[in-house]
C-alpha cells in the first residue's frame, strides 16, 4: 500500500508550479480575464508542448501516456494559480474521442488536441440541468446515416474557444455523443457571462446541425458508458483544481493571520481567527485523500470509481464554497475589495460547486451506491 | 500511489481472515469461556501488543501488519486483542521506550496477559486541556518520592491495580514542561483514595484519585526525573493510526441505514427521504476521507517522513462522526429518539440513546476539538501560539 506520489510525479507537480508562478501569477491571470478568449494561446502552445495536454492521451497519438493522478498533479496546481485555460475541456473531448471512438476518428483528431492546436470541449448539460446521461434530452433526428440536432446545450466550458465539441444527444436507441467542428452550419456558441472571470463557458445553439455517422463516437445509443465516465472525469478534474484553489485561499487567510496586527497582535493568534483555520486544513487535507483516491480508480477503471468520485465532488462543493467565504471574512474589509485576491477564489468556488453535479446529485448518488 | 497489498500483506491477511473464521463466533454466540479461550490464542500468536518488538514478548508487527490485523479484527467486531487496555495502549509502549531492562521484566508480561489494569494518572482539577501546567507534587525523600495532590478524570481508576502518574518534581524549572516525572503507582499504595464521579449516561467509568503522603520507590520512576513530558507524549504518540476507528463508524454508519429502512414517517420510509439520504451520504464522505487520509498519513510513516499534528485533522473528523452519528440515529428514530436507552421500546436495544450520551467519551478524551484545532493551527500552519 502506497499513497503518495512517485519521484516522476513529484518532479511533474514542481515543474507546473515554476512554469505557472514565473509565466501566470494572480496579476497576468487578471488580465487575461479582461480579455474575450479569456486565456493566453502562447502558454497554452507552451504548455502543450511541455505535453500537460496531452497527458493522458495515448503515446501514438501525440499523447504522454500517463493517467489521471498524473493529471490530477497538474491541475491541483493550475487550480492553485487559478490558471485560465482551456486545459480541462479538451482533455475531456479528447477522453470521448479516446474511449469511444475508432481508429480512424482517434487519428483524425486527437493528435491536434494533445498538441493544441485544436482546442475541444464536451457539451453534455441541458435545461434541465441534470448531469446525469438520464437527463440528456436533445433529440437527434435520422438523417442519412447520421443525425441532425435541434436544440441547446448550456454551460459548455470555453464554447467560445472551442474548435470541436463532443456532443451528447439522445437517439431512438439511447443516448449518443458526436462531434461537432466549430463553423459547421447550424452551430453557434454563444457565451455565458460568468461569475468566475477566469473560466469561460457558453451556450451552444444546434439549429440543424449536422452529425455524419463518421463523426459518431461509436454505434448509436451505445453511449451511455463513455458518457458516464466523461462526468466522471469532468468532476475529478474539478475537485483537483479545486483543491488547489481551496488551499491556495487557505495560503492566503493564513499569510494575512500571521502579520494584520489588531489589538498589539497578529489576529491569527486569536482562537476566533485560528480555528476556522485549522477547520480549512481538515476540509483540504479531506478533500485531496479524496481527490487521489478518486483519481487512482479512474485509472484502474473501477468499479468503485462512480462511488469515489461522487464522495469527492459533494465534499468539494460544500467545503470549498464554504472556504471561499471564510477566506473573505477572515480578511475583513480588505477581502471585500476588488483589489486583493481573496474574491477571485470566492468567485473559482462559485464555479467549482455546480460544474459536473453539485452536492445534492453527488450525495444522492452516494446513497443510491450505498445501498439505499 | 497504489492501494493494493503486496504479496506478503496479502498472505498475513488471509492468516488473519483464516484465523477468525476458525475462532470467532457469530455475535450472539460469544460467551465468556469463548472470551478465555480468545484470548488465550491471540496471545499464541503474538497479536497482543503485536507492535512491540519480540524480545519483551510483542510480535514484532511491521506498521501495514498492524493496520490489517486491526482493520480485519474490526471488521469481524472480534473480542479486543488483550485486555490490558491502558496498558497496551500507551503504559505498555512508554515502558518499552524508556523503562530499565527490570521494569520491562517486572511490567509488560503482566500486560499481555492481560493480569493487570493500568490507569492513567494526567488530568487534575485544575489541568485539563493545560496538561503541562499540572501540579501534583512528587518530592524526593532518599529512595522515595512522596506523592501529594489530586487527579480527576482517571478513567477505570476504581479497577486499576496500577497508575501511570505524572508529578511535578521540580516547581523552578523556566519551562513547565521541564519539572515533571513519571512514576509507576500501585494503587493500593497507602494514601491512594479513588471516588468514581458518575458521568451523562448515569454510569461511572472515571474517577477522582486523592494522593496523600504516597510513598513510590525511585525504582518505579520511568524515565529519568524531569523527563515525564517526553514519556507521555512519545506513548500517546502511538495511538495514531485510525483504521479501527474508521471501520466500526463505517458499521455504524450501516447500522444507521438499516433503522432508516425500518422506520416509517408520515407513511413514507425513512429511507427514501432525502433529507436523510443527504446526511447518510455527507457522513459516508467524510469517514471515506478519514479512511484516506488515515492511509495517507501512514504512508508519510512508512517513508520515515515525520508526522507532524496531521493526526489531529482524523481526530476533528472523528469527533464530529461521533457526535453526528448519533444525533442523525435520534432524529430518524423520531419520538422513540427521546426513550432512555433502558425503555423497553427504544430501537435497536437503545444502542443510539447510549452512543448520543457517550461521545464525549472519544470526543473529549486525549484533547478536546478545541485543542486539536489549536495543534493545527500552530503546529501545520505556523500560527503564534495563544
Amino acid at each position: 500500500m502506497d499513497f503518495g506520489f512517485s519521484e516522476e510525479q513529484e518532479l511533474l507537480r514542481a515543474e507546473v508550479r515554476k512554469f505557472l508562478d514565473q509565466n501566470c501569477p494572480l496579476e497576468e491571470v487578471r488580465k487575461l480575464a479582461e480579455t474575450p478568449a479569456g486565456f493566453s494561446r502562447h502558454l497554452w502552445e507552451r504548455m502543450a508542448e511541455l505535453g500537460w495536454v496531452g497527458l493522458t492521451l495515448p503515446d501514438e497519438h501525440g499523447g504522454v501516456g500517463l493517467g489521471w493522478v498524473d493529471l490530477a498533479v497538474v491541475l491541483e496546481e493550475t487550480g492553485r494559480t487559478l490558471f485560465p485555460s482551456p486545459l480541462v475541456a479538451t482533455v475531456l473531448a479528447a477522453t470521448a474521442i479516446d474511449r469511444a471512438g475508432d481508429a480512424a476518428q482517434r487519428a483524425r483528431w486527437l493528435p491536434a488536441l494533445a498538441c493544441g492546436t485544436s482546442i475541444g470541449t464536451v457539451a453534455l448539460l441541458e435545461g434541465s440541468d441534470d448531469p446525469d446521461p438520464a437527463g440528456i434530452a436533445l433529440a437527434g433526428s435520422s438523417e442519412g446515416s447520421g443525425f441532425a440536432l435541434h436544440g441547446e446545450k448550456l454551460f459548455v466550458t470555453d464554447a467560445q474557444n472551442a474548435d470541436l465539441f463532443v456532443v451528447a444527444f439522445r437517439a431512438p436507441q439511447g443516448p449518443c455523443l458526436g462531434v461537432i467542428e466549430r463553423g459547421a452550419p447550424g452551430v453557434a456558441a454563444l457565451p455565458h457571462e460568468l461569475m468566475d472571470p477566469t473560466r469561460r463557458a457558453g451556450r451552444l445553439v444546434l439549429d440543424g446541425a449536422r452529425i455524419p455517422r463518421e463523426a459518431l463516437l461509436g454505434s448509436p445509443g451505445a453511449a451511455l458508458a463513455t458518457t458516464q465516465r466523461l462526468c466522471d472525469c469532468g468532476a475529478t478534474a474539478v475537485v483537483a483544481e479545486a483543491v488547489g484553489a481551496a488551499e491556495a485561499a487557505l495560503a492566503l487567510s493564513v499569510d494575512y493571520a500571521k502579520t494584520r496586527i489588531q489589538f498589539g497582535q497578529p489576529i491569527g493568534r486569536f482562537q476566533g481567527v485560528k480555528h476556522p483555520l485549522a477547520e480549512m486544513v481538515v476540509e483540504v487535507e479531506s478533500l485531496r485523500s479524496l481527490l487521489y483516491y478518486a483519481a487512482w480508480l479512474l485509472d484502474r477503471d473501477a468499479p468503485e470509481a462512480p462511488l469515489a468520485v461522487s464522495r469527492a465532488k459533494a465534499f468539494a462543493a460544500e467545503c470549498f464554497p464554504r472556504i471561499g467565504i471564510d477566506c473573505i471574512q477572515l480578511h475583513g474589509a480588505i477581502g471585500y475589495t476588488w483589489e486583493y485576491d481573496a474574491q477571485l477564489y470566492l468567485k473559482r468556488a462559485k464555479w467549482t460547486r455546480p460544474a459536473f453535479g453539485d452536492a445534492a446529485y453527488h450525495h444522492e448518488r452516494i446513497a443510491r451506491l450505498g445501498g439505499l | 500511489m497504489d492501494f493494493d497489498l503486496t504479496p506478503e500483506e496479502k498472505a498475513f491477511r488471509d492468516e488473519v481472515r483464516a484465523f477468525l473464521d476458525a475462532n470467532l463466533p457469530p455475535e450472539g454466540q460469544r460467551d465468556a469461556a469463548f472470551g478465555r479461550d480468545w484470548q488465550r490464542k491471540v496471545r499464541e500468536k503474538r497479536w497482543v501488543g503485536f507492535s512491540w518488538p519480540r524480545e519483551v514478548g510483542g510480535g514484532g508487527g511491521t506498521i501495514m501488519q498492524q493496520v490489517i490485523l486491526k482493520e480485519e479484527m474490526a471488521r469481524r467486531k472480534a473480542p479486543p486483542l488483550g485486555t490490558s487496555f491502558m496498558g497496551l495502549a500507551w503504559v505498555g509502549p512508554a515502558i518499552v521506550e524508556y523503562g530499565t531492562p527490570e521494569q520491562k521484566r517486572r511490567f509488560i508480561p503482566d500486560i499481555l496477559d492481560g493480569k493487570v489494569q493500568w490507569c492513567t494518572g494526567y488530568s487534575e482539577p485544575d489541568v485539563g486541556s493545560d496538561l503541562a501546567s499540572l501540579r501534583c507534587r512528587g518530592v524526593r525523600e532518599g529512595d522515595y518520592y512522596v506523592v501529594n495532590g489530586q487527579k480527576i478524570w482517571t478513567s477505570v481508576a476504581m479497577w486499576a491495580q496500577w497508575i501511570i502518574l505524572l508529578v511535578r518534581t521540580d516547581f523552578e524549572t523556566a519551562s513547565k514542561h521541564a519539572g515533571i516525572t513519571c512514576l509507576l503507582v500501585p494503587m493500593d499504595s497507602p494514601g491512594i483514595t479513588v471516588r468514581p464521579i458518575r458521568n451523562m449516561e448515569g454510569g461511572a467509568i472515571f474517577a477522582e484519585v486523592f494522593f496523600d503522603g504516597v510513598r513510590v520507590p525511585v525504582g518505579n520512576r520511568l524515565g529519568d526525573e524531569g523527563q515525564g513530558w517526553q514519556v507521555t507524549v512519545s506513548a500517546l504518540a502511538h495511538e495514531r493510526s485510525s483504521i479501527a476507528e474508521v471501520t466500526s463508524l463505517a458499521r455504524q454508519l450501516e447500522r444507521i441505514k438499516e433503522l432508516a429502512r425500518g422506520t416509517k414517517r408520515a407513511g413514507r420510509l425513512t429511507s427514501e427521504d432525502p433529507a436523510v439520504r443527504t446526511r447518510i451520504a455527507r457522513i459516508d464522505a467524510k469517514i471515506e476521507a478519514m479512511r484516506l487520509n488515515g492511509m495517507r498519513f501512514l504512508t508519510w510513516q512508512l517513508r520515515g517522513e515525520p508526522l507532524g499534528a496531521e493526526t489531529s485533522v482524523n481526530k476533528l473528523l472523528r469527533a464530529a462522526l461521533e457526535i453526528e452519528l448519533g444525533e442523525l440515529a435520534l432524529e430518524i428514530e423520531g419520538s422513540l429518539g427521546a426513550l432512555a436507552k433502558s425503555d423497553p421500546d427504544a430501537p435497536d436495544g437503545g444502542h443510539w440513546q447510549r452512543m448520543a450520551l457517550s461521545w464525549p467519551e472519544v470526543v473529549i478524551g486525549g484533547g478536546t476539538p478545541n485543542i486539536q484545532r489549536n495543534i493545527i493551527a500552530e503546529r501545520v500552519l505556523g500560527l503564534p501560539k495563544d
